[in-house]
């Protein structure tokens, strides 16, 4: 990135072309008794190095999932990843025209933001399963729910949305939020013994949405072709929540016959960053182009007849549609996916499939060690999963955590937190192609001492 | 002059009435807000389902520019019994003849009170105030 000083010579010399003596002439029209007269109560300020110094002081009380103090592994996933990112990414998302670049609304000047856009859309479209995609919304949760407003404007009145359990606890509060003042009612359908989604009765014709996730945040695949089909039975919008990784192996969406597709894209080239930021998936049928919300890029030619991108269908947007906008998204997390898209990009259908069977393959190493110990037991088995499981432990997950704290690693989330009705005995545990065999084998002796170790019930 | 066998709303809709039917459609001063002049420049239109009630004033659908976008609305209560399918893939036939061949949708009449509705004259005359 280029390096714009300003010198006491550029500083005069810029004084000089406006004719005034100081920066202090600039500001005469605000009346006298309104400027500051005295300096700011702030410090002066440090020196580079002094100022270097504190802020590596501060970082190095964080405690990150991959260094010191828990060097040993994480195991930590229930719905932020710690995946590879490969050096390209950082590389190319660095560039200053990437950095630096804001919102394309003048195609003329963002000619590459665009065509970035462009691309990024044709991948998720192609991951998702689906004919079109949008340029990204703000993270998974948001597209879920915007998701469901969309299908509630799609669907005329029906005011009930079917949600699944199983969908990740911070999608269903964000849809909640957003449903809040619709008059959309949401109903919430159980987890099965199987760890899946029990539509039961309730999809409807006062249904106008179906919302799943899959894998579940169990970890549980479920069934998605049936909640597809169960949908559209009733006449109601289907919506999958995918995890991108997963897609490498998993049958998408599309492909299950889901009428819209969502996805936190935080998997896909970025740290899990406590928490984020991150990106989110929007993708559907050509169809529904008019209802789908965000920014979306299009092809098209110049005055010159070359080919160029620029945004598309901005009359669905609020600030052309205002109160009826299908959305009052207006922005993205534009470099995030950015680097979703570099990612993609770099791994390309096979290099993403040959991840995604890294991870299957760590978690179902883990998961037979892990189940085989004595006292601890997988209650989902039968169902199936892909990088991530529930671990029934002998003694509360809590516990197990703490001991594998104690041993250098982070472990998996005690499901209590979000399944209270659960039990306080199940551990959520992630494998991603980061975690080396060494890791899992020392997993697996620190669980096996725990249990030998703990008084027996 | 306008045609003066039908009534009008204030937002540029016209609707003609057929013993218990209405035709409805937008008036050439519409179009010209929306498109700039250009006759390609209508560019997508949105309208109801066959079958759909609406009421008095209510939006049916939207009518869709390069630049802009504008609620249809309809002048009286019914019920759509037919929608115009000729003009969803050639809008440009809005443009070109928005009193006979661009009408928008046919409603059953609900209500045939014209009485809060502009007649030819009111509607030039508001034409004449807007300029």
């Amino acid at each position: 990135m280029p390096f714009i000083q300003n010198t006491d010579a550029d500083r005069a010399e810029m004084l000089a072309a406006i004719g005034v003596k100081s920066v202090d002439d600039l500001f005469e029209q605000i009346p006298a008794e309104l400027r500051l007269k005295e300096a700011l109560p702030i410090d002066a300020g440090l020196s580079e190095n002094e100022l270097r110094a504190e802020v590596a002081e501060l970082a190095s009380w964080n405690s990150p999932l991959a260094g010191a103090p828990h060097s040993k592994g994480s195991f930590l996933g229930a719905g932020l990843y710690r995946h590879f990112i490969p050096t390209v990414v950082d590389s190319l998302q660095g560039r200053h025209e990437f950095v630096t670049a804001y919102t394309p609304y003048q195609p003329e000047g963002s000619q590459g933001t665009l065509t970035v856009f462009f691309e990024f859309q044709t991948m998720v479209a192609e991951l998702l399963g689906m004919e079109i995609a949008n340029a990204s919304m703000y993270d998974g949760c948001s597209a879920a729910a915007e998701a469901v407003i969309m299908a509630a404007n799609m669907v005329r009145g029906r005011d009930r949305v079917v949600v699944s359990r199983g969908v990740h606890p911070h999608t269903r509060r964000t849809l909640e939020t957003y449903l809040r003042w619709t008059g959309i009612e949401l109903v919430e359908a159980p987890l099965g013994a199987n760890g899946r989604t029990e539509l039961g009765g309730l999809v409807d014709d006062s249904t106008c949405a179906v919302l799943v996730q899959n894998p579940n945040t169990l970890g549980v695949i479920e069934d998605i072709e049936g909640v597809a089909k169960a949908s559209r039975e009733a006449g109601a919008v289907s919506i999958c929540s995918a995890y991108p990784i997963s897609l490498g192996l998993l049958k998408s969406p599309g492909r299950a016959g889901f009428d819209i597709a969502v996805a936190d894209g935080q998997s896909l080239g970025n740290p899990p960053a406590f928490g984020g930021p991150s990106f989110g998936l929007f993708a559907c049928a050509q169809e529904h182009v008019r209802r789908m919300p965000g920014r979306i890029v299009g092809q098209t030619v110049d005055g010159e007849g070359r080919r160029g991108f620029a945004l598309t269908f901005q009359t669905r947007e609020q600030h052309i549609r205002r109160a009826k906008a299908s959305s009052n998204i207006c922005t993205n997390n534009a470099l995030i996916a950015l680097r979703g898209a570099i990612y993609m990009a770099a791994a390309g259908p096979e290099g993403l499939r040959e991840v995604a069977e890294h991870c299957l393959a760590k978690a179902q190493y883990a998961a037979k060690a892990l189940g085989d110990l004595p006292g601890f037991e997988l209650p989902y088995a039968d169902s199936g999963s892909f990088n991530e499981f529930v671990l029934r432990c002998p003694i509360p997950a809590a516990q197990i955590n703490r001991a594998i704290d104690q041993a250098g690693m982070i472990g998996g989330l005690d499901l209590s937190r979000w399944y209270p009705e659960l039990g306080d005995d199940l551990l959520l545990l992630a494998f991603t192609e980061l975690n080396t065999r060494e890791e899992i084998d020392r997993l697996v002796t620190t669980l096996a001492n725990i249990a030998a170790a703990a008084p027996v019930a | 002059m306008r045609p003066d066998d039908r009534f009008y709303l204030p937002s540029h809709e016209w609707i003609k009435i057929n013993g218990d039917t209405g035709i409805i459609g937008i008036t050439d001063f519409a179009v010209e807000e929306l498109s700039s002049g250009n006759e390609g420049d209508l560019v997508y239109c949105d309208l109801p389902e066959t079958g759909r009630q609406l009421e008095d004033g209510e939006t049916f659908g939207e009518i869709e520019s390069v630049k802009a976008v504008a609620d249809l609305n309809t002048p009286l209560a019914g019920e759509v019994i037919e929608v115009n399918a000729a003009i969803e893939e050639h809008l440009e036939i809005v443009a070109e003849d928005p009193w006979e061949r661009g009408w928008m949708v046919k409603i059953k009449l609900g209500n045939k009170d014209t009485s809060k509705l502009l007649d030819a004259a009111a509607y030039e005359d508001l034409l004449a105030k807007q300029n």
